[in-house]
């Protein structure tokens, strides 16, 4: 209660908020999501937008309806890409961007982001009777990677570290890659944790595939926020840290991640990592260059 | 908008800025990491090895499959050559060109083991060639039919067989009236290399999608791969019409030059 009341002030001394403004004059707010980023961020037909990151917006949203004292905030989806998300968001188009974006330097002298709520892990796939543990064994093997993606540079600087040659085959989307991993063009499949776990839970046969090895890298996913408006971004981390004090993390992590999701019903499957629970427990909106230094 | 040049030179493991832009390629620094300079020439080295390729590929097929079309089916060996490149006209030219680079790349090596074996930018090439070889059968074909018919009467009348005919009247006279439509489908197959990305190989397109990412100077990344693709485009379109020129007969096809009119 006096953290709301805190921030009902705030938002009203601070008036000068674009985004902030622009809700309560439209009653409206505009949610940049993706079609298929599962459990993250994805559609489930008809239009409609649900995952981990999208119902944490919705909190947020609804916590930041309250303070400004709207009866109604109507919620615009807008799918976006990664090619254009940081764009749509640069121009105003999208107020918040749900999706799976790495906070980076490079993006952050473009965009804002809110305090991390999930780190991904970098991991490896293979086909569970390929004998592949670790990323030593991938010497001579052909790894996969999808086009656009910072996985490419993370495995050129890991050759490069350690001397391991392998050789890169490149999918033009994750579905694309991870075909090359079932059709035998590729030995593994290197990508974020959660989307191997969620093109593994899709597959024909999910049984045939597993995640191994170390964590190759570790990186904030956070949600995009309009540079320009500190007002906004602050309302929204107060959102959050509203949202993790009431303890409703732990509850999102097990219904997306660990439990059946629509439209399959599939299970993902990806347990809660120590990176993603010491990000709740320290709230904070460090870049991926800031882990890569651990 | 202020452009930044520089992300060309520096390097692709982290990002700094290298002594020489050229630094791998010509070995002019000792640092052997490689900047996004040197990248972009490979990724261009490629976009000419599958245009290349393919265009080899295309040109042969292309002028066969658009003489077999045309000769009379007089026989049943000709009439089965002709039902032959018409179905591989119309199979070729009606499937999206992505579609067939997918059915090279993932699906036929299912069925035809060795060609598993294949490395990708073959496949594209195989792909590319046999698209095109299809479009450039149809120019071929107009351009044998566009020649005045007493032309193939005068050839047998002379006692030459119909390959002789072919060889000696009929095909030199028609790939010279073909060489523009001709021009602008070797530039076509330049411009579509560039879906050889979607099956893993370096060039250009698949450059551009990967660095842009990694260095978020999207618009730099993306003017340097159009002046690439350009000027690769119009060095082809140079290029023909220097044969164009040399391979005129004098009269023969209607100049702009009134003096070598009829």
């Amino acid at each position: 209660m006096v953290a709301a009341a805190l921030l009902f002030g705030a938002v009203n001394a601070y008036a000068a908020s674009p985004t902030l403004d622009k809700m309560k004059s439209s009653g409206a707010v505009t949610m940049g999501v993706r079609e298929s980023s599962i459990p993250m961020s994805y559609t489930t037909g008809d239009s409609r937008f649900d995952g981990y990151h999208v119902e944490v917006c919705r909190m947020i949203l609804a916590d930041i309806k309250s303070n400004l004292g709207l009866s109604t905030l109507r919620i615009n989806y807008q799918p976006v890409t990664s090619q254009n998300r940081v764009p749509l968001v640069q121009n105003g188009t999208v107020d918040i961007e749900c999706g799976t974006t790495t906070n980076n330097a490079n993006r952050a002298k473009d965009v804002g982001f809110a305090n991390t709520l999930y780190v991904e892990e970098v991991r490896i796939a293979v086909k569970a009777n390929s004998g592949i543990n670790s990323i030593s064994q991938l010497a001579g093997k052909k790894v996969a990677t999808t086009t656009g993606t910072t996985s490419v540079q993370l495995l050129r600087k890991h050759e490069k570290a350690n001397g391991v040659n392998f050789d890169e085959v490149f999918g033009k989307d994750h579905a694309d890659s991870f075909l090359l991993l079932e059709s035998g063009r590729a030995d593994a499949f290197v990508m974020d944790g959660s989307i191997l776990a969620g093109n593994i839970a899709n597959s024909k046969n999910p049984k045939d595939f597993k995640i191994v090895g170390e964590v190759l890298a570790t990186e904030p996913i956070a949600i995009m926020v309009p540079r320009n408006d500190p007002e906004f971004k602050a309302a929204v981390n107060a959102a959050i840290a509203k949202i993790v004090a009431n303890g409703s993390m732990p509850k999102l992590w097990d219904k997306w991640f660990l439990k059946p999701i629509p439209p399959k019903n599939a299970v993902v499957g990806l347990e809660l990592s120590p990176a993603t629970k010491n990000a709740w427990a320290n709230l904070n909106d460090r870049p991926a260059e800031d882990y890569a230094k651990k | 908008m202020a452009f930044d040049f520089g992300v060309f030179c520096k390097n692709t493991l982290d990002g700094e800025v290298v002594d020489h832009c050229f630094s791998a390629i010509f070995g002019l620094a000792q640092n052997a990491d490689p900047s996004y300079l040197d990248w972009l020439m490979k990724a261009w080295a490629w976009t000419l090895a599958v245009a290349g390729l393919s265009l080899v590929i295309a040109l042969i097929l292309g002028v066969l499959m658009g003489t077999l079309r045309t000769i009379p089916p007089n026989s049943i060996l000709n009439k089965s050559l002709v039902r032959l490149s018409t179905a591989w006209v119309e199979l070729f030219r009606n499937i999206p060109i992505l579609v067939q680079v997918f059915l090279w790349y993932h699906v036929i090596p299912a069925f035809v083991l060795p060609l598993k074996a294949l490395p990708s930018y073959c496949l594209v090439s195989i792909a590319l060639g046999f698209f095109t070889s299809a479009r450039i059968a149809e120019q071929v074909r107009a351009g044998i039919q566009a020649l005045p018919s007493g032309q193939a009467s005068a050839a047998i009348a002379l006692g030459f067989t119909t390959s002789q005919s072919y060889r000696f009247v009929i095909l030199p006279m028609a790939l010279r009236i073909v060489i523009p439509p001709l021009t602008s489908e070797s530039m076509n197959l330049v411009k579509n290399s560039s879906v050889a990305f979607a099956v893993s190989v370096p060039e250009l397109t698949l450059f551009a999608m990967q660095a842009q990412e990694e260095t978020s100077r999207g618009v730099e990344i993306y003017l340097a791969v159009t002046l690439l693709y350009a000027l690769t485009a119009f060095s082809v379109n140079r290029v023909m019409a220097l044969i164009e020129r040399r391979t005129r007969v004098p009269g023969f096809i209607v100049s702009n030059d009134a003096s070598l009119a009829h």
